[in-house]
C-alpha cells in the first residue's frame, strides 16, 4: 500500500499528455493556415454583419457616425484576432478550474469539513495552475489587448482631432467607463488579483505539508485562519476579475450579475474537474478510502451547482428580456441571431443544464463511477462553450465559429494543464496523513 | 381496562452493544418492531432491515403536478381569461413563466412530501403516540418488539434479548 499513497506521474501518463499537446499543436496550426489563406466562414457572414450593424446604431448614441466606425472595425479582421480569442478563452477556463481547485480546498477548513479530508489533496492539484495560469493571461494581455478589448484603443477617448474637427471614433460610453477601465488601473487589478490568488495556493500548500511531517492542529488552525482571508478576498476579486477579464469585452453592455455568473461556470466546472480526477485516480487504484459516499457528495455539489449556474444564468436573461432595453438586449442578440452563436446557445442551456439534472437526479446516478464520469464530462464540455459564447461573439463578431484552430487551442491547452496538474499532484502524498478530520472522512456515510 | 397490544421492551445503555444486539436479535427469527434512541445511530437503518425510503417518487410525482399546475394556469389567466400587453411581449412566453412554475413545483412538491410523510409516519392531529420508554428521550436505547407478532413465547424471546446485553427487559400492555 505505501507505493500508492503518493500519485506516480508514470511514463505513459507523460506520453499521453504529450500526444495531446502535440496533436492539438498540429490541429492548432493547421487551423492558423486555414484561417490566413481566408478560412470557411464566408456562408454566414453576411446575415451576422447586417444585424450587428443594425444594433450598433442602436446601442450607439452617435448614429451614424457609429455605423462608420463599427463598419471600419469589420475590414480590419486579421486571422490573429481568432487565435488571440481562442487563448482568451481557454485562459479563463482553465484559470477557473485552478482557482476554484484552491477555493475548494480553502471551504473545506473554514467549514471545517470531515468528509472530504481524504481528498482535498486532489483540489489542491488544481491549483497548482494558478502560477502559470496568472502569466499566461498576463501575457496574453498584454500581446494582444487591443484585439480582445475594445475599450484599450486609444482614439476613443478624444473628442476631437489634432486640427480640431470632432472625432469620429469618440465614445461618450466609454470615455464614462474609463474612470474604471483604464490601463494603470486594469493592469493593477489583474496583479494584485492573481499574485495574491499565486500567494495564497503557495501558502496553503506550504501548511498542508508541514502538517505531514509535524503532526498536530497547529497547521489546520493556520489553514483554517488563512483560507478564511482567502475566501473573503476571492468573493471581492473574482467578481471584480470576472468584469474585467470577460464582461469588459463587450464594453458597451453591461450585467450586475456577470460576477455570480462567472462564479457559478468556474465552480460548478471546478467541482466536476476535482470529480473526474478523483474517479480516474481511483480507478487506478489509488484513494483506498475514497468510496461511493466522498463521490455521492460530490456528485450532490455538481447537480446542485449545476442548478444554481441555471439560476444565474436565467435571471440575467430574464431581467434583460424583460426589460428590453437595447443596451442590454445587444447581448443575447449577438448569440441568438448568429448561425454560429444561436446553436451553441441552445447547446449551452442543454449541457449545462438539463443533461446534469436529469442524469443525477436520483440517489443511485451519484454513487456510480461510470455515471460521474459521463456527468463530468459533460459539465466540462458545457463551460467551455459557456466560456466560448462569453467570449468570442463580443472579440470577433461575425467571424467567429468552431473549427480547427478552437479543437487545437483547447487541446494544447488540456496538455499543459494537465501536465502541470499532474505533476503537482505526484509531489505529495495523496492523502494528508495528519489531517485532524481524516478518520471521519474514512468512515463517512450518507 | 382491557389491554389489547403487549410488548416487549428491551433497554440499552450503550449504542454500540445495540447496534451489535439488533442483528442478533432478528438471526434468531424475532421481529422488531422499531428502536427508539435519544440521538440519530449511523447504520442502524441497514442492521434493522429498513427499505430505502420511497419519499422521493412522492416529491417527483407533486413536483411534476406543480409543474403542470403552473404551466396550465398562467397560460389560461395570460392566454384566455384576461390576457395582458406586458413589454410588449407575447401573451404567452416561455421566460415570464419560468418563475412561477419554479416556486409552484417546489410549493406543492414540498407541501405533499409533508403530508405524505404525515400520512406515512400516523401523525394524524387526534393519534396518541405510543410510548415505551421516557428514557428513550434521555440516555437509554429502546427495543420494542410486538409480542402478537412473534411466534416464539415471551420467556425465550425475553433470554434472547438479555443474552445480547440489554441492561433492562420488561413487559409493557397498550389499550389498543
Amino acid at each position: 500500500m505505501s507505493q500508492m499513497d503518493q500519485f506516480e506521474f508514470t511514463g505513459k501518463h507523460k506520453r499521453n499528455v504529450f500526444l495531446i499537446l502535440v496533436i492539438g499543436l498540429v490541429i492548432m496550426v493547421l487551423g492558423i493556415f486555414l484561417e490566413m489563406s481566408g478560412g470557411g466562414h464566408e456562408d454566414h457572414h453576411g446575415l451576422f454583419t447586417n444585424s450587428s450593424e443594425q444594433l450598433a446604431s442602436i446601442s450607439h448614441e452617435e448614429g451614424g457616425e457609429a455605423d462608420e466606425h463599427q463598419g471600419g472595425h469589420h475590414a480590419e479582421y486579421h486571422w490573429y484576432q481568432r487565435l488571440f480569442a481562442n487563448l482568451w478563452i481557454n485562459n479563463m477556463y482553465f484559470m477557473g478550474i485552478g482557482i476554484i481547485g484552491l477555493f475548494f480546498f480553502a471551504i473545506q477548513y473554514v467549514a471545517r469539513a470531515g468528509w472530504s479530508a481524504s481528498i482535498i489533496r486532489v483540489m489542491l492539484a488544481y491549483a497548482h495552475w494558478i502560477p502559470i495560469g496568472g502569466i499566461l493571461i498576463l501575457g496574453v494581455f498584454l500581446l494582444a489587448n487591443h484585439d480582445l478589448f475594445h475599450w484599450t484603443h486609444g482614439y476613443l477617448y478624444e473628442e476631437f482631432l489634432e486640427d480640431g474637427s470632432p472625432n469620429p471614433h469618440y465614445d461618450e460610453i466609454i470615455v464614462g467607463k474609463a474612470g474604471f477601465l483604464n490601463m494603470p488601473f486594469y493592469l493593477t487589478r489583474m496583479v494584485i488579483g492573481l499574485g495574491v490568488w499565486a500567494g495564497a495556493f503557495f501558502l496553503l500548500r506550504k501548511f498542508t505539508l508541514a502538517e505531514d511531517n509535524e503532526g498536530g492542529t497547529r497547521y489546520y488552525n493556520k489553514s483554517v485562519t488563512f483560507s478564511a482571508i482567502f475566501i473573503v478576498f476571492f468573493a471581492v476579486s473574482s467578481s471584480i476579475l470576472a468584469w474585467d477579464w470577460i464582461m469588459s469585452i463587450d464594453t458597451h453592455w453591461y450585467s450586475t450579475m456577470f460576477g455570480w455568473y462567472i462564479f457559478a461556470s468556474w465552480f460548478v466546472s471546478g467541482v466536476a474537474a476535482i470529480t473526474l480526477l478523483t474517479v480516474w485516480l481511483k480507478k487506478l487504484g489509488y484513494l483506498p478510502m475514497v468510496n461511493e459516499n466522498h463521490i455521492h457528495d460530490l456528485g450532490k455539489f455538481m447537480f446542485a451547482f449545476s442548478v444554481f449556474w441555471t439560476y444565474i444564468w436565467f435571471s440575467q436573461f430574464l431581467l434583460i428580456y424583460y426589460a428590453n432595453i437595447p443596451e442590454e438586449t445587444v447581448y443575447f442578440w449577438e448569440r441568438l441571431n448568429s448561425h454560429t452563436y444561436a446553436p451553441l446557445f441552445y447547446l449551452n442551456l442543454i449541457f449545462n443544464f438539463f443533461l446534469p439534472f436529469l442524469l443525477l437526479m436520483t440517489r443511485d446516478s451519484k454513487r456510480q463511477w461510470l455515471m460521474l464520469r459521463l456527468v463530468t464530462c459533460i459539465i466540462l464540455f458545457g463551460h467551455f462553450i459557456d466560456f466560448y459564447l462569453m467570449i468570442t461573439p463580443g472579440t470577433l463578431k461575425d467571424h467567429g465559429g468552431i473549427g480547427f484552430m478552437e479543437i487545437g487551442t483547447f487541446m494544447v491547452y488540456l496538455g499543459l494543464f494537465a501536465f502541470v496538474v499532474l505533476n503537482g499532484l505526484s509531489k505529495y502524498k495523496l492523502v494528508p496523513a495528519n489531517h485532524p478530520m481524516l478518520e471521519e472522512s474514512v468512515h463517512h456515510h450518507i | 381496562m382491557d389491554l389489547k397490544k403487549h410488548y416487549l421492551v428491551g433497554v440499552f445503555d450503550d449504542d454500540d452493544v445495540l447496534l451489535k444486539a439488533i442483528p442478533k436479535v432478528r438471526e434468531s427469527g424475532i421481529k422488531i418492531e422499531d428502536v427508539y434512541t435519544p440521538f440519530p445511530v449511523h447504520g442502524i437503518e441497514e442492521k434493522l432491515g429498513y427499505k430505502r425510503s420511497k419519499m422521493s417518487v412522492a416529491a417527483f410525482v407533486f413536483g411534476l403536478c406543480g409543474t403542470s399546475f403552473a404551466i396550465w394556469m398562467q397560460t389560461w389567466m395570460l392566454g384566455f381569461d384576461w390576457p395582458m400587453i406586458i413589454g410588449g411581449k407575447n401573451f404567452i412566453s416561455a421566460p415570464p413563466f419560468v418563475p412561477v412554475t419554479f416556486e409552484l413545483t417546489v410549493l406543492i412538491g414540498s407541501l405533499g412530501m409533508v403530508g405524505t410523510f404525515m400520512v406515512i409516519a400516523g401523525l394524524k392531529p387526534w393519534a396518541k403516540p405510543r410510548i415505551f420508554d421516557l428514557r428513550s428521550t434521555d440516555d437509554k436505547h429502546v427495543m420494542a418488539i410486538d409480542l402478537g407478532a412473534n411466534k416464539s413465547d415471551e420467556g425465550e424471546i425475553k433470554r434472547i434479548i438479555e443474552s445480547t446485553g440489554a441492561s433492562e427487559i420488561y413487559r409493557k400492555d397498550f389499550e389498543d
